[in-house]
């Protein structure tokens, strides 16, 4: 689950993590206000969306008289900013953060993540702050260091001055005793809260050594929420697409694709290798729709319901190879899909795997017109055969 | 042969009392399986399908003997389980559960550094030595006993393949799935070392998918040390970045963990790569029939 910037800065500073003054606004008029309490010029206008790479989308824009504070948050609240991150579409700006420009003297990076092949969480610190940490690691791998936490025993003081006492040029005393405290302080907000990434771009010092967070990103583990309840109020649904939200409800596990047909499949990879099958037949995925292991009729029906709420879906696929999900389930769920909702478009259908005759049967027997796919094979044959026809 | 399990495997389930715990225990019973004992706190002293349950897995293998442990404990409780199981001397421990906090998993890798337990999963179907025992939640009837071994990231996906291999006439030592959590017990590379010393396994399926750099790591480790016939597969060509595909782990995050990278990676050592699920089996039985010529059509043969 991933948190606003506005949320993660309220989040450090309680923490002790210092940030820039500001205000978070919805309309013009708390702008003009905003304007006049926090300490400006100059002021920084952000557009507040979950989606990176925002300062390239121009969804973050400094103001030098505070009506171009007024301006900027016009010209970005209500509208779509597209980032290298989002679709072509963009997101729809709800929130805007207006924050007191800060006098900056150096720009780091600071970021922590867990680090797989150790098991450990790990504080990667960078000289080169405000740019991004990739090109930073393609380009000048010696500027980036890390440390890993043993859990046993935590973030120690050594460790930051691993990370401190290494850059050149050197830090100043007063930025290392600063940066040290910041670290701590992420380390104990990425275990307290459950962080699968807390990233500080740029955490920048000004000349008396004191550190600030300019910008905040912070992930939370999804797997955590049952005992992280009070983030879940967070968590916020205007920037998840319609259809994703709905399967969150019915617990499927749905992500949409830019292509056009539809795909339900049960398991992550195989749900992943059938999206690589069609590509391979010559079209492309509408979605990513993995029901999992032990999916309900009821789940399956939803399922097949958000897949035919999608208006660009000219064909569907399912691919079902009965573990735990037995195919007699999928046949149930999928003829009431069809009961309730009318199916307009050629429906595929492979099923293997636990209860695979009696699935079949359910089918048949039904008013439900389908293929039938053999195997995987035959299936993306008749997928590629449903896209050639219809483009 | 086979690897970590076979017919001395007692296993004791933990969470058996629960919806998951005992229907797959019945499934495993139906295989084969010796499930010596089942662990849920508090219910000790009651039978699920007339296997005894205890409070504690130290019970357990002190009164049944257990020696490999299946956890559908839910998430919440998964990570004390795992420990409970090695803290008993538990030597596989098998964790089926989906959505254990990764922040427990560092706890878990940390805990399990310097026992001698070996953890297969979280969030994996377990591991299975056909005709021998089946430890986890697969269909035991698309196995067939033989020489090919599977290691898997994916679950279902494991199912297609082992399928498509059976079918293909090449039975399998034991089948694996390491899990698609970011944190997991096992590697690939620690099964490669223990396939390596199987004299029945004559060749590894490798399926990999997106997230991470397992397969990179894996391509080295077969260049260098394991000279049976590799065929890999890795789902999520087609998967964007940013977006996580139901697994955990399943995530380009970073630029890290992109198929093409890992495909590439396997490739340059040498390694065949199936690029195409649906003919996934076809591709395994050319690279197998071109470096042996004793594999044996199982197909045939009986079922436990």
């Amino acid at each position: 689950m991933k948190l606003h910037e506005y949320q993660a800065k309220d989040i450090f500073s309680k923490s002790g993590i210092p940030i820039p003054n500001g205000q978070l606004v919805t309309t013009a008029e708390q702008a003009t206000k905003a304007a006049q309490i926090i300490n400006g010029p100059p002021w920084v206008v952000k557009a507040q969306v979950h989606a990176g790479g925002r300062g390239k989308g121009g969804g973050v824009k400094k103001a030098h008289y505070p009506y171009e504070v007024v301006t900027a948050t016009e010209s970005l609240l209500g509208k779509p900013l597209v980032t290298p991150q989002t679709g072509p579409d963009g997101v729809i700006v709800n929130q805007v953060l207006i924050e007191e420009g800060i006098e900056i003297d150096r720009e780091f990076y600071l970021s922590m993540v867990v680090d797989r092949s150790t098991a450990s969480p790990t504080m990667i610190f960078s000289t080169a702050g405000g740019m991004e940490i990739e090109e930073v690691a393609a380009k000048t791998p010696e500027v980036i260091f890390k440390e890993h936490v043993e859990p046993a025993v935590g973030w120690m003081p050594h460790q930051a001055r691993n990370l401190l006492y290494g850059p050149e040029p050197p830090l100043t005393p007063a930025a290392v005793r600063g940066l040290m405290a910041v670290m701590a302080n992420v380390y104990k907000i990425f275990i307290a809260l459950d962080c699968s990434l807390i990233e500080i771009n740029p955490l920048a010092t000004n000349r008396e050594g004191r550190a600030v967070a300019l910008d905040a990103k912070v992930i939370i583990d999804n797997n955590a929420p049952f005992r992280q309840k009070e983030l879940l109020e967070l968590d916020d649904p205007r920037e998840k697409d319609p259809l994703e939200l709905m399967a969150e409800k019915y617990h499927l596990n749905y992500i949409r694709l830019d292509g056009n047909i539809g795909v339900m499949v049960n398991g992550a990879g195989l749900a992943m290798a059938t999206m690589d099958v069609i590509k391979m037949a010559g079209a492309e995925p509408a979605n990513f729709l993995d029901v999992g292991g032990g999916a309900s009729e009821e789940m399956i029906a939803k399922g097949v319901e958000i897949i035919l709420k999608d208006t660009r879906v000219k064909a569907i696929l399912i691919n079902i190879f009965g573990g735990i999900l037995r195919c007699d389930v999928l046949a149930r769920g999928l003829v009431a899909a069809a009961k309730k909702n009318e199916i307009h478009v050629p429906l595929i259908v492979r099923l293997a795997g636990t209860n695979v005759e009696e699935g079949r049967k359910i089918l048949s027997d039904s008013s439900l017109e389908f293929l039938v796919a053999r195997d995987i094979a035959q299936a993306a044959e008749l997928v590629a055969k449903q896209v050639s026809g219809v483009n | 042969m086979s690897i970590l399990v076979d017919e001395n495997s007692r296993v004791v389930v933990q969470g058996i009392t629960g919806r998951e715990g005992a229907f797959h225990t019945k499934r495993m019973l139906d295989y084969g399986t010796v499930v010596a004992a089942g662990v849920t706190p508090g219910k000790g002293g009651r039978e699920v399908e007339g296997v005894p349950v205890f409070n504690t897995v130290k019970q357990a293998v002190e009164k049944e003997g257990a020696n490999v442990s299946c956890i559908f404990v839910p998430p919440p409780f998964a990570a004390d389980a795992i420990m409970d199981a090695a803290s008993a001397g538990v030597k596989v421990i098998v964790c089926i559960t989906e959505g254990i906090p990764v922040l427990d998993m560092v706890k878990v890798a940390s805990f399990l550094r310097d026992k001698d337990s070996v953890l297969i999963g979280p969030n994996c179907p377990g591991i299975i030595s056909p005709g021998k025992t089946k430890v986890g939640i697969m269909p035991g009837d698309i196995h067939r006993p033989g020489n090919m071994a599977v290691i898997s990231r994916s679950g279902t996906l494991t199912y297609e393949v082992v399928d498509q291999l059976t079918r293909a006439g090449l039975g399998q030592s034991t089948c694996i799935g390491i899990g698609g959590d970011p944190i997991i017990g096992t590697t690939f590379i620690d099964h490669l070392k223990r396939f390596k010393e199987d004299s029945e396994t004559e060749g590894v399926v490798l399926i990999g998918e997106i997230g991470g750099t397992a397969e990179e790591e894996a391509a080295e480790h077969i260049q260098k040390e394991f000279h049976k016939p590799v065929i890999a597969f890795i789902a999520g060509q087609t998967a964007p970045p940013g977006r996580r595909m139901g697994h955990a782990g399943a995530i380009i995050a970073r630029g890290q963990g992109k198929a093409e990278d890992k495909i590439a990676a396997l490739q340059e050592a040498g390694i065949a790569v199936a690029l195409n699920l649906a003919t996934l089996g076809g591709t395994v039985l050319e690279v197998i029939g071109k470096k042996l010529t004793q594999i044996k059509p199982y197909l045939d043969s009986h079922l436990p």
